[in-house]
């Protein structure tokens, strides 16, 4: 008799749960239309800050906010698993030429040393040299006699194949160490006095000393100007043309009031020459 | 009435028993499903037996990288095994009682820490005095063996102890009346009795030091390539599947299942000769 009832018990359990999940499936469907959008994360809390603003304007829609890399970004546009793709490419891949390409942001990659290291300024070709290990020796480009340290992201970071496609492929440095976010890029050269790494300009902070390029600092003005080199792009991919609700998050998001957030939070705007490619 | 009920109880316990097992096999079928396809493609010899890993430039070889994950993990067992097996006999065979009763619950509680948390302290604190005193980027082969290794002492430790406590007094009894010191009882007798237990508990240790993934991936450097000193950085393989699987597609993405199946296979060589190792102990 006992065990009949355990038994019974754990029946109207299992349907208690289920009972539960089905509604919570009814409620989220009865909130309106969801739009996803995934990709790239360094661009992920900017389209979240975005989203939400949106949001507020617009209780109808519902904006759902992911990660996972802009390879992510360009193939879940493709499946359609995503209405909005993230990437942050300097160059899309071939596969991405059937997408509405679409840039909402603009992303300087600042070259940077610890703050200790007396040398402030590269040419693009000595960076080149000193992230494929050519230049090993802080000497050789006016520091001091110590060795220089590379650090560079992951095989496949939006930043990094923007980086090497910039500089003009390079195999990177096979003695450099690996970090695999702007966050761990940034702290190790800021505790590594030989360090020499890269990292998105909307992420800096003053841990680390950012140097210039071909005499060029990597400031708001030049990236806006289009004088420093290191700029990418970031893409919002889309599957056809833009429509419905989809359409309204682009459109707010190149709005001024978007472009302000962007702006405010440490990236660059679109700028007005290429807003639609 | 009773009897159905009970037969109802033991099915769904024995299901839920079986369900571990059937996880097992998934995993293992997945792994294999997804990465030895590529292992045949590319050529076995060449992935093993490379150290080139460039997935941009189609280049995987993890030579590097399976040599990282031995290196790693015999300095974590050099700095863990003594430093674990050592605590556990002090607490065991010679610390006054109330000692032992504060210290246990510490080091139970040590186990409990996340792994980013171990990461963190070796990157602030291990790495620069490494970089500082020793030279090199402080981020190497030594700063991961000596964070894995106080990972693993938790675990080295309380399954030495209890291998310990079931040694009977009488053994100890037995030596201290035929004149050991204390000492020598431990060492002659106790240890002896214990050591199959004391096995295990390394090899739990070891399972745990080369699985790690996210400690290592902080404190390694994740350099591709054999190191010549501890003071090289490396990245196990373990590194490499967690850090590249966010961005890989195509043959990337079969490349780092590929080296999830060569990490398989050497955690089960490495449970294989400890299993042995055991079995010949406890005899």
């Amino acid at each position: 008799m006992k065990g009949t009832m355990i038994f019974v018990r754990i029946a109207a359990l299992v349907l208690l749960a289920v009972g539960a999940l089905l509604s919570v499936g009814a409620c989220a469907r009865r909130r309106g239309e969801v739009i996803t959008v995934a990709g790239s994360t360094a661009f992920q809390p900017f389209a979240e800050k975005l989203a939400e603003q949106f949001m507020r304007k617009r209780p109808d829609l519902r904006i759902s906010v992911q990660g996972g890399g802009s390879a992510l970004g360009i193939q879940t546009a493709l499946s359609g698993a995503a209405q909005i793709g993230m990437a942050d490419l300097v160059e899309l891949p071939p596969e991405a030429a059937s997408l509405t390409a679409i840039v909402v942001a603009r992303d300087g990659i600042a070259v940077i040393v610890n703050p200790a290291n007396t040398v402030s300024n590269l040419s693009s070709e000595q960076v080149r040299a000193v992230f494929s290990g050519e230049i090993a020796n802080w000497r050789q480009v006016g520091g001091d006699d110590r060795p220089i340290r590379v650090v560079s992201r992951e095989a496949g970071s939006g930043t990094r194949t923007s980086f090497e496609q910039i500089l003009g492929n390079f195999t990177l440095a096979p003695a450099a160490i690996v970090q695999d976010s702007n966050g761990t890029v940034r702290e190790t050269v800021a505790n590594d006095r030989d360090a020499i790494g890269y990292l998105s300009h909307g992420l800096m902070t003053d841990r680390v000393k950012a140097i210039s390029v071909d005499g060029i600092a990597c400031d708001d003005e030049a990236v806006i100007a289009g004088r420093y080199r290191l700029v990418r792009p970031v893409f919002f991919l889309v599957k056809g043309a833009p429509e419905g609700g989809v359409r309204d998050f682009i459109d707010y998001v190149l709005s001024d009031e978007g472009q302000k957030t962007i702006k405010d939070n440490g990236l660059l705007p679109a700028g007005t020459e290429a807003r639609m490619e | 009435m009773k009897w159905s009920g009970e037969h109802a109880v033991a099915a769904v316990l024995r299901v839920i028993a079986f369900s571990s097992l059937a996880s097992l096999l998934l995993i293992t079928i997945f792994i294999f499903k997804e990465g030895v396809p590529f292992l045949f493609s590319h050529g076995a010899a060449h992935f093993l037996l490379s150290s080139r890993w460039d997935p941009m430039a189609g280049e995987f070889g993890v030579l590097a990288m399976i040599v990282a994950s031995l290196v790693v993990t015999f300095g974590a067992m050099v700095v863990g095994a003594p430093l674990g097996i050592a605590g556990a006999v002090f607490l065991n065979e010679f610390a006054p009682r109330w000692v032992a009763r504060v210290l246990k619950p510490a080091i139970e509680l040590l186990a409990g820490i996340p792994s980013v948390v171990f990461g963190f302290i070796g990157v602030m604190v291990l790495a620069p005095l490494i970089r500082n005193h020793l030279g090199g980027p402080g981020l190497s082969v030594l700063c991961a063996s000596v964070i894995l290794g106080v990972m693993i002492l938790p675990t080295v430790m309380s399954i030495s102890i209890d291998a310990l406590a079931s040694v009977p007094n009488s053994f100890r009894e037995g030596a201290l009346a035929l004149g050991a010191t204390r000492w020598q009882s431990v060492h002659m007798v106790v240890l002896k009795a214990a050591r199959s237990g004391i096995v295990a508990a390394v090899v739990l240790g070891l399972g745990r030091a080369v699985g790690e993934t996210m400690a290592v991936i902080m404190v390694a450097g994740n350099t591709v390539r054999i190191p010549i000193s501890i003071l090289d950085p490396v990245r196990t393989l373990t590194a490499n599947i967690a850090i590249e699987m966010g961005h890989a597609t195509g043959a990337h993405r079969d490349a780092l299942f590929a080296t999830g199946v060569v990490l398989f296979l050497i955690i089960m060589a490495l449970n294989g000769i400890a299993l042995g190792a055991m079995k010949r102990g406890a005899r």
